[in-house]
Parts: C-alpha cells; sequence; structure tokens
C-alpha cells in the first residue's frame, strides 16, 4: 500500500554514524542486566553498531497520501510498543496523531537490531528504552528534511518554518503545505548526519496519553494474528510430540490418521510426528487417531514432589557463589535472632491466549518466508535456515500482531520456528504449511518458568538490624548451553536464576546468594520477570518478616536500607502515602507493601486484602512506578494493571505439576487463569521524571505476590511463604 | 451440504456436520475475528452470537445451525454493539487483543439483556471470558461506559 511512498527508496543509503554517538548508546546499557555485551548469531549481529546516527528512511515512510508510516522493529504481543514507538517519531515530526500508521519492520538485524541485544528481538521490557534516541533522530531527521524541502520550494529560511499537527507553515508569507505534498522532495535530499531530537519542553505526545493505534483493529475482529494467516493451498499441521520431555518417537502407524477426512498426510520430523490437513479441525482430529510408540528410556519420570525433593539436596551444599558481601558467617555467629524459611515455585506456562503457530512458504531458491508473531526474528531466521539448509538472509520473516507471549515466543531455540520448518522441508505437498499448536500443547509443551526452591536465612542483631542474609536459589538455567549464554551467563551463573535476589538494591552489610543448577529435560524459559518472579516474593517477604521480627514498622525498616537507592525508596513511599499505608483497618482486612526493582524500572505495591475463614480476596491494588520519563502513561497504567493480574492469577492457583514425568495440567480448567471476579482495583501513579524511559511490560509483575502475602499477614497473622499461596493454613484465622 | 446464515449472507460449502463452527468460520468462510483459544468453551475467545445469544463456538457442530443466524465479531454492528466497540476504542481496553472478539460479543449479550449492569452483573456475565494480559479493570468500566451512551 505504501510502496510508492519515497523514503523508502532511499533505505539503502545508510549514514556513516558517528563514533561519539554509538558510545553514548553504549554508555546508556551499560547499567542493563539481562541484556549485555553481544551474541554473535551466524554473523547477522553485526551492524547494530552503525545505528545511532539518524535513520529517517529505514523508520519512517511519508507518502503523498499524507499518511505517516512508521516501521516497528519490535514484536507488539499486547504490551503497547506500537503505540509508544510511533509515538517518538511523531512526537518529533509534530505529526498528526490521525495520519500515522504502523507496519511491522521486515527481519533484518543490520537495521532493525534491538539495540541492547545486537540481534533482532524483543524482551526484557527493552523496547522503549533502546529506541529512545534512535527513534527521535529518525524523526528529527525526517523532519528536517521535510522542512528543507519546504524552504527551498517556498524560498524561504528553514528556520521560519513550523509544524502544526502535520502541516508545514512558514507565517510570514501565510504559505502552508502538508507533508504528503513535500514528501516527494523531501525524499530526494540527503539525510541529515546529525540532528538534535526537541526539547522536552516542546513534547505534544511524548508524556500524554496517545489512543493506542491497535483499538479498532482489535475491537473489529479487523487485526490479523499468525493463526490468521491464509496462504493459496495452504495445509494446516498439528504435531504428536513426546508424552514425557526427552521422549521420543520409537514407530508410528499413520493408517487412521489418514483415513480421517481432510488429512492428507503423516510426517515424521526430529520433533514427533506431523498430521497435515486441509483444515485445523481435520488435523486436530488426525492427530487424535493417530497411534504413536514413543521411546521414554531417557525421558524425565519424576513427579513434581520427589523434583523439589532433589532440589532440597542441593540447597543443603553449597553452590555457586552468585553475590558475596561482608562476612555472613560472622552474622549468623553474633545474631540475636535468626530466621529461615523455605520457598517453592512451580513450573508455570505463560498460556498465551493464542497458542504458538507459524505459517511457511518455502520457496524455489531454498530460503522460505515465514508469518509469525515473531519475538526473535534474527534467532528464528538462524535456526530455520539451518533447518532448511539455507542462509539466514534467505528467510523473510513477516512479524503479524501476537495474542500475548509474556515471553513464551522469544525462544533461544526458535522451537516452534523450527517445528514448522521441519514439517515443511519433510512433506511432500510443496505448499504453505500452518504449524498450529493446541491450548493442550501449550500447556504440556513445556518451556515453563523453572520451579525454583529459595532457602533464605536472615540474621538480625541486637539492635534489630539485618546483619546477615545467606540465600540458596535452585533451579534450572535455560540459557546455559545456547547462544545466549555469552550474553546473559556472568562467571558461570546465569543471572536470569538469581536476578532480584544477587543484585538487591537493598544495603545489606553482609550478604550470601548462591546458586544450584539443576538438571532435567523439562525444558524452561523466561516467563514475564524472568528470576524477579519468585525472586521478589523471597526477598520482599523476608523483609517484611524481618521488620516484624525486629518489632519495627515494615515500610519504616525498607527505607532505613535504601538510603542509597532514592529510586526504590521513592516509589516505595508514594504507594505508601497514596494507599493510606498506616491507617488502621477493620479485623480480618489487612494492608501489605512491597517494593522490587526489575529491567532498571521501580515499582511498589500497597495490597489490601480481605480474609474469612480461608478465602483471601484482594480488594484493592495501588502502584506507584518509576519507569523514567513516562512516554505513555496510560500505557504505562495498563501494564501495571496486567503485570498484577498475570501475577494474582498465578500466585492464586497456577502450577505445572508431573506425575511420573507426565504434565498434570492439560487446559484451562486444570491450569485456571485470573478471571474478571478474581480482579481487584487497581490505581496507578507514576513517578515524574527526565531519567531516559525504561521498560514497563515486565516489572508490574514481581511486587505483586509479596504485597498480598504481606497483607494477608497483616490481616491474619499467617506467614505464607510459596507460590501459589496455600489459603489451607487460613482455615480459622 | 452445509448452509450457514453469518452476518446476514448466506455460505454453502462441503464439510462434517461435526466440525465445531469455530473452524468453519476460521478456516472455510475466512471470518478470522473469531479466535481459538482453548478449544473446550473454558475460555471464550471464540465467542459470536446465534440467534442473538452468546454461545462458544468451539463447541457448536455446524450441522445444528440449521435455519440460524450467527453473528460474529464482524458482523456485529446493531446499536448495542457499536456501543461496546466504541467504548472499547475510548477507554483503549485492548493489550495483545486475542480474546477482545470473545468479550465484546459476550458484554453485548450482557447489554442486550440488561441495560444497566452492576458489577456484579458483568463479573457474572464476562467471568468464562479469559483475559491473559488481564484487561478486566477496563473491560467492566468498557461496559458501564457503553451501557451509560446506551442509556
Amino acid at each position: 500500500m505504501f510502496r510508492k511512498s519515497i523514503f523508502a527508496q532511499k533505505r539503502a543509503e545508510a549514514v556513516r554514524p558517528s563514533r561519539r554517538q554509538f558510545l553514548l548508546a553504549t554508555a546508556s546499557v551499560a547499567g542493563s542486566l539481562v541484556v549485555a555485551t553481544r551474541v554473535e548469531l551466524s554473523g547477522l549481529a553485526k551492524a547494530a553498531t552503525e545505528q545511532m546516527a539518524p535513520m529517517p528512511n529505514a523508520f519512517v515512510k511519508i507518502a503523498p497520501d499524507n499518511t505517516v508510516t512508521i516501521l516497528i522493529k519490535h514484536l507488539d504481543k499486547g504490551q503497547g510498543v506500537t503505540t509508544g514507538l510511533a509515538t517518538l517519531v511523531a512526537d518529533e515530526l509534530d505529526a498528526d496523531w490521525a495520519q500515522v500508521r504502523t507496519e511491522f519492520a521486515p527481519a533484518n538485524a543490520a537495521i532493525y537490531a534491538n539495540l541492547f541485544f545486537k540481534i533482532q528481538g524483543t524482551g526484557g521490557s527493552t523496547s522503549i528504552a533502546n529506541s529512545w534516541d534512535q527513534l527521535r533522530n529518525a524523526g528529527a531527521a525526517a523532519r528536517a528534511m521535510l522542512v528543507a524541502a519546504a524552504a527551498d520550494t517556498w524560498k524561504v529560511p528553514a528556520k521560519e518554518i513550523t509544524i502544526e499537527k502535520g502541516v508545514l507553515v512558514h507565517k510570514a508569507s501565510r504559505k502552508h503545505a502538508t507533508f504528503g505534498e513535500f514528501a516527494s522532495k523531501a525524499a530526494a535530499l540527503p539525510v541529515p548526519d546529525s540532528v538534535t531530537p526537541k526539547d522536552p519542553k516542546d513534547w505534544i505526545y511524548i508524556g500524554k496519553k496517545v489512543p493506542r493505534i491497535d483499538s479498532v483493529a482489535k475491537t473489529t475482529g479487523a487485526a490479523i494474528y499468525a493463526l490468521d494467516i491464509k496462504r493459496p493451498g495452504m495445509l494446516t499441521a498439528v504435531l504428536a510430540r513426546p508424552k514425557l520431555f526427552g521422549g521420543t518417537v520409537k514407530s508410528f502407524d499413520p493408517s487412521d490418521a489418514l483415513k480421517v477426512k481432510g488429512v492428507v498426510e503423516v510426517v515424521q520430523v526430529p520433533q514427533g510426528v506431523a498430521v497435515l490437513a486441509t483444515d485445523t479441525w481435520s488435523a486436530i482430529k488426525g492427530r487424535e487417531a493417530l497411534k504413536v510408540e514413543w521411546d521414554d528410556s531417557k525421558a524425565e519420570t519424576r513427579s513434581t514432589d520427589e523434583i523439589f525433593a532433589d532440589y532440597r539436596k542441593l540447597a543443603a551444599q553449597s553452590g555457586k557463589p552468585a553475590a558475596r558481601r561482608g562476612d555472613t558467617d560472622a552474622a549468623f555467629k553474633e545474631a540475636a535472632k535468626i530466621i529461615e524459611a523455605e520457598f517453592l515455585f512451580p513450573y508455570l506456562a505463560h498460556a498465551p491466549m493464542e497458542p504458538l503457530n507459524a505459517t511457511i512458504e518455502l520457496k524455489p531458491d531454498g530460503g522460505a518466508e515465514i508469518w509469525a508473531g515473531s519475538q526473535f526474528q534474527t534467532v528464528e531466521q538462524a535456526v530455520a535456515a539451518a533447518v532448511l539448509g539455507t542462509k539466514p538472509e534467505n528467510i523473510a520473516i513477516h512479524t503479524v500482531w501476537a495474542g500475548a507471549s509474556f515471553g513464551r515466543r522469544a525462544t533461544p531455540n526458535a522451537d516452534y520456528i523450527a517445528e514448522a520448518a521441519a514439517i515443511a522441508k519433510a512433506s511432500s505437498h510443496k505448499v504453505p504449511i500452518h504449524l498450529v499448536w493446541t491450548r493442550e500443547d501449550d500447556l504440556t509443551g513445556g518451556r515453563y518458568r523453572p520451579a525454583t526452591l529459595h532457602r533464605v536465612r536472615i540474621a538480625l542483631d541486637a539492635k534489630g538490624d539485618l546483619s546477615g542474609w545467606g540465600h540458596h536459589i535452585v533451579n534450572q538455567s535455560f540459557v546455559i548451553g545456547t547462544p545466549l549464554e555469552p550474553m546473559i551467563v556472568k562467571e558461570g551463573i546465569d543471572e536470569t536464576a538469581v536476578e532480584g535476589a544477587a543484585d538487591t538494591p537493598y544495603a545489606l552489610p553482609n550478604l550470601a546468594v548462591d546458586w544450584h543448577q539443576a538438571d532435567s529435560p523439562i525444558t524452561t524459559l523466561w516467563w514475564r520477570s524472568v528470576g524477579h518472579s519468585h525472586s521478589a516474593q523471597v526477598m520482599e517477604v523476608m523483609m517484611d518478616e524481618a521488620a516484624r521480627a525486629a518489632g519495627k514498622d515494615p515500610l519504616a525498616f525498607r527505607l532505613a536500607l535504601l538510603k542509597d537507592e532514592p529510586r526504590v525508596g521513592g516509589v516505595l513511599q508514594l504507594a505508601a502515602e497514596k494507599s493510606g499505608y498506616g491507617e488502621k483497618l477493620p479485623a480480618g482486612q489487612g494492608r501489605g507493601i512491597a517494593v522490587h526493582k526489575s529491567f532498571n524500572t521501580y515499582v511498589a505495591m500497597v495490597a489490601d486484602v480481605s480474609v474469612a475463614n480461608g478465602s483471601v480476596k484482594v480488594d484493592r491494588i495501588v502502584a506507584a512506578v518509576d519507569c523514567g520519563i513516562p512516554v505513555n502513561p496510560d500505557v504505562i497504567w495498563a501494564q501495571m494493571e496486567g503485570g498484577a493480574g498475570y501475577a494474582l492469577g498465578a500466585a492464586l492457583r497456577d502450577k505445572i505439576t508431573f506425575d511420573k514425568g507426565r504434565v498434570e495440567q492439560s487446559n484451562f480448567d486444570g491450569y485456571q487463569p485470573l478471571r474478571i471476579t478474581d480482579m481487584p482495583k487497581i490505581e496507578v501513579h507514576i513517578v515524574p521524571s527526565t531519567e531516559p524511559p525504561t521498560g514497563v511490560g515486565e516489572p508490574g509483575v514481581p511486587p505483586l505476590a509479596p504485597a498480598v502475602t504481606n497483607a494477608i499477614y497483616a490481616a491474619t497473622g499467617k506467614r505464607l511463604h510459596s507460590l501459589p499461596w496455600d489459603f489451607e493454613v487460613l482455615k480459622g484465622a | 451440504m452445509i448452509n450457514l446464515a453469518i452476518n446476514d449472507t448466506l455460505h454453502e460449502f462441503e464439510a462434517d456436520p461435526d466440525m465445531p463452527l469455530l473452524w468453519a468460520l476460521r478456516d472455510h468462510i475466512g471470518l478470522t475475528g473469531t479466535k481459538f483459544g482453548c478449544g473446550a468453551a473454558l475460555c471464550g475467545a471464540c465467542t459470536v452470537h446465534v440467534d442473538g445469544e452468546p454461545v462458544r463456538s468451539c463447541q457448536m457442530p455446524i450441522g445444528d445451525l440449521k435455519g440460524r443466524k450467527v453473528t460474529t465479531i464482524e458482523g456485529a454492528r446493531d446499536k448495542v454493539a457499536l456501543a461496546v466497540k466504541s467504548a472499547w476504542q475510548r477507554l483503549d481496553v485492548v493489550q495483545c487483543g486475542y480474546c477482545q472478539s470473545g468479550q465484546i460479543m459476550s458484554a453485548i449479550g450482557l447489554l442486550q439483556q440488561n441495560k444497566k449492569p452492576t458489577d456484579a452483573d458483568i463479573d457474572a456475565a464476562m467471568d468464562g471470558n479469559v483475559c491473559r494480559c488481564a484487561t478486566y479493570v477496563r473491560i467492566r468500566a468498557a461496559i458501564h461506559a457503553a451501557a451509560q451512551d446506551l442509556a
């Protein structure tokens, strides 16, 4: 539709970046925890260094029809980055929001890498943060080119031209024109070597509620997700996978599956046996009829209790040092009081509403086109290319709206893309193949948040100060042994396993955190907020216990340990103040606080609960968030609501459990998501800031469970630790 | 031969009468606004109206739909439907948006029966619709806003 837009024609002419700009960009990334220096994937991850120069041609297309189309290099899986990223460009252009369109960028790491990852990919709540300078520069350059075109035509000085809501204006000569009128001429001009983005006082959209760009398409059935892709002659594939993790195909009999009307082929691939049919229903029925014998000789056969028993054994030994401060042994020897606790966290499925799926079409030149809610485009290109025996650049990816992800679509081995490629390769029908996972596939198919055990021992001295903190964390690593290992694993420690504990912002004088790597064929993955999804519960519940044991107020106790962390302390104080913290509540009600820093964003929550005979209702959440400059306060608010709700659902009742290796949950009856009846009121307070923006997709998750756990204690005097909560112990309270 | 009246258009095609309406809509008729979420009537993503009543299309065999009128998100455009969609857009309810066709069809069904629903009425009517992004606070607010617009 926008092929004629002229900015697009100039994309090849990339401008030399200045070394200084790149160094600045690198420095701004240095504090980031999950994402670090670089990862090499088949040589694709090279050109991110070139991306701080203005690149209007890569990111903005201004068409003669006066539309401004902004290319979105990240996956929008609901977190609203499409709106936020478009806002950055539209603001620099002073465009009218009504003329703004978006398009997902093609897979091309040389142009569209995540500047923090150096590959094209979305995660770690980095989309806005890594694009902040890049997209404002792109918008500013596009603006300068439009202004230069107008100045030349009107024979007036460029600096006298202003832009008001998408209209170029020269006041003195009363000339005005739309962007569309100058689109062709502007495109023929050279891209400026450097530009200066707007002064914050001139922002028209940043910091304000700009309507979501996807609201209309997503309320009319028009938005196209991967599952909605239809290609001529397409076959739908569903895959029979091993019942146990680590199982493999021993043999299979396709004859009954092939009798199902609509089924056209059954093929074996490394991941299992695929049934291909003319529609989804027939493929599902075909798989039900398919007979497969599995070889489980190398499979996981333990049950959940056995897995945790093994974790306990590991936690009793010394592990790898993830953090060491001061002398914890001495602190425990001299302690006035010692508190110990064990926290268990189950495997959790991400369960995005749209099950995993992708369409792949093999090309005569050996390459392929893929349609997917693609979250790690560079990895997916590399993996599909390896399966098909071609080069990554021969894999074109069309990224489309994703029906959520919560981490599930970003896998170091591009699991479902590899399946689709393998099926297309194995099939004798050289037609587009749409691989579809069912909900049962999703819940039993692995890539779970790793089950995790924390064992914590804390010491209080005679003054009631926290003098020692000893902490063991046991879980699997989903990073070690993958291409992402060099960027995330430091001195043998997988940062995603221990984050939020090993790097606690609390000024603990004596701290020892040990990590124990557990092993299992059960596949695991980052789950919205990753390690923070469990570490925040441990840190913030123990902090509460310590304060109570010391006879101190939990808020004051925390603030005393956060004197050097004003942003952590700041959100905590703001949430406390807005919630009425300290008020006396009626019997059966409780108020609890928690604060957690994750992905360079600071979130505190105050939870109000009502407890009656073992049933808990979360009545209200008051959240305070400091994410730097708030690009779109309404989207931030929405992510705090969503993060709190996602965390609450998991903490109330979600767990993936195993019976002799077999997953016990298969659909939303056994794995029960949060429903509207569970959803508390929530209010969000955003800290005004001039710091560069950080992400909000994940940081709303970590503080929810500990705030509620602490509120339950305030209401009942009963201390819960593990998740999901076991409310049985509250009966009679 | 199957005959289906969908969004005031008659569709005739060859298919197994046991096929759930969800898959007929998506794979045979090309109406992909109705979503697959669980295939077991546990999530509501596939909600459509049959003769004006919200039903889970993943559990509705097409063979049972003779002489009945199906309305999907694409065809929902009466006064109540437009008020609901408009409220959803004004309040920016959506996040990933995948469940929202089903949410909207359930909300339209509620407002056709109950012009001024309370929070409890909303919770009761909407409890079968899962939103993993947890947009529930805004769903409640948007239903109230739509009710107000219709009053």
